[in-house]
């Protein structure tokens, strides 16, 4: 049994996720309806939910149709490279204790180094569509990602010097008394900055910048492979929260004064819920910064956050042994 | 940065806020008298035809969608012939009704006029005319223009004076 449990868990991430990310296109609609005070889809069926029906019917009997001019064998690659990337990522998040496919030591690396494949997927997609837009939005998304993969990565450093490890088990362990959300604001806040611009949310969506670059990097896709990159888009978005309440937020823990005495999966879940909704409100607030703002919040302002942080936290961490 | 987050504050208090949609098949939206839609022909409080076939509102008209022919009845007014107005062309400025020298044509609060087949959309005579007297309920052009017809004669009118004899030296 014990055997059997990874694959298990494997099939049900794997029709969860679509699942998921299916009813997220709807769920995040009406959310931001609420918020625009609007109604969003609200036709099919209790609450609109028919909608995820009617979209996944639309896409999946659309002409599958490669232009002529694209690079055939890239362009149909790249959609899958960010499903299977972002599938990858969620083999190391830990839903609950031993709810889990793999407990690998490297962990936070693995799911680092999945989520840095993604980009490619966006990259490819961009430059194998042989499209002035496609291309601009490739070479964004490449600029985005050298400048924010940086300090993403060194955003978690100062979790990792706390707890000890890289293995995602350990991490959430170590939060059992006190989050690290109080004691590494200042990694949450870079991380989740740096999380948004690698699921290519909208505050930073630029290789997508529909205003100025019709669809960006997928202007040349429909279809079956526009719902991939869709899909990828959505998958991203859950694992960046998941991996926020793994880090940051105590994983499947409780909340401090409330304690464990709910299933853990209920505290991992409800949390992962509030860190998506709260993706959902920045899309509704916060206009799309211009790209040389991007990349100078990038490097003038989260880089030195980081390093502050890891100065901070490692002569914090030296003085309190110091003291032991 | 605190701009940022002053902005997130207020959208999220739009959690609370009602929903501005009008969700239009089963509900309404309101439309004031004066709303621009749907345009008809209307009558005098006598139950005749306003119109008197003048073209001010054919001439009027930016996209042209309105065509008529003047005819005059026995007793010496005008009415239109014909009376024709394509709604696949008009776009409810509202032109025709402010030319209108009579208050014949008016727009009304009425803007469900889809059809399935264009030629459908060309509204004649007898779908324009309607038995009512529209936004001015006591109008009636005959009565006080200062045109002859057969049951009355110049001057006779409502508020007009006697016509001048300029052959006469008397005030």
């Amino acid at each position: 049994m014990s055997e059997l449990m990874p694959v298990i868990l494997a099939l049900t991430i794997l029709i969860g996720g679509v699942a998921g990310a299916a009813v997220l296109t709807w769920f995040e609609r009406r959310l931001l309806g609420v918020w625009q005070d609007r109604y969003g889809p609200n036709r099919l069926g209790p609450f609109g939910i028919g909608q995820v029906a009617a979209d996944m019917i639309k896409l999946l009997f659309k002409d599958d149709w490669v232009p002529p001019f694209a690079d055939r064998l890239v362009f149909i690659f790249a959609p899958t490279a960010i499903v299977v990337a972002m599938m990858m990522g969620f083999a190391v998040v830990p839903f609950a204790p031993g709810m889990m496919i793999i407990d690998v030591n490297i962990g936070l690396l693995f799911f680092l180094g999945m989520t840095s494949l993604a980009v490619y997927s966006v990259l490819l997609g961009g430059l194998a569509s042989n499209n002035k837009y496609a291309l601009l939005g490739g070479l964004r998304s490449a600029a985005q990602m050298v400048s924010y993969e940086v300090f993403m990565g060194l955003s978690l450093i100062g979790v990792v010097m706390m707890s000890g490890s890289f293995s995602l088990v350990d991490i959430v362990e170590a939060q059992t008394d006190v989050w690290f959300c109080f004691s590494q604001i200042l990694g949450l806040f870079v991380f989740i900055i740096a999380g948004i611009a690698e699921s290519h949310r909208l505050p930073f969506d630029l290789p997508e910048a529909e205003h100025e670059l019709t669809a960006g990097f997928h202007t040349e896709y429909g279809g079956m492979k526009f719902a991939m990159f869709m899909l990828g888009e959505y998958l991203g978005l859950m694992l960046i929260s998941c991996m926020i309440v793994t880090l940051f937020f105590g994983g499947w823990h409780g909340p401090i004064l409330i304690g464990d005495w709910l299933p853990p999966f209920f505290w991992f879940s409800s949390k992962v819920f509030v860190v998506i909704c709260f993706f959902v409100l920045l899309r509704a607030a916060i206009p799309r910064p211009r790209y040389d703002q991007l990349m100078s919040l990038g490097w003038k302002v989260m880089l030195p956050i980081t390093l502050i942080n890891i100065l901070v936290t490692g002569a914090v961490l030296l003085w309190m042994e110091g003291m032991a | 940065m605190l701009s940022e987050l002053r902005t997130l504050w207020e959208v999220l208090k739009h959690t609370f806020t009602k929903a501005e949609t009008v969700q239009y098949p089963e509900e309404m939206p309101y439309l004031a008298p004066r709303y621009r839609g749907r345009i008809v022909l209307t009558r005098d409080p006598d139950g005749e035809e306003r119109c008197v076939a003048c073209n001010l509102c054919a001439a009027v008209c930016p996209v042209d969608c309105i065509a008529l022919q003047k005819d005059t009845r026995e007793d010496g007014t005008w009415y239109p012939e014909f009376f024709r107005i394509n709604f696949s062309r008009c776009i409810m400025c509202g032109m025709c009704e402010e030319a209108c020298p009579t208050y014949a044509i008016q727009l009304t609060p009425d803007f469900e006029m889809c059809e399935y087949d264009r030629q459908n959309m060309v509204y004649e005579k007898e779908h324009l005319l309607i038995n009512g007297v529209g936004k001015y309920p006591d109008y009636n052009f005959y009565r006080v223009s200062g045109m002859k017809t057969a049951s009355k004669d110049k001057g006779e009118a409502l508020n007009e004076a006697r016509p001048i004899d300029t052959k006469s030296l008397l005030p």
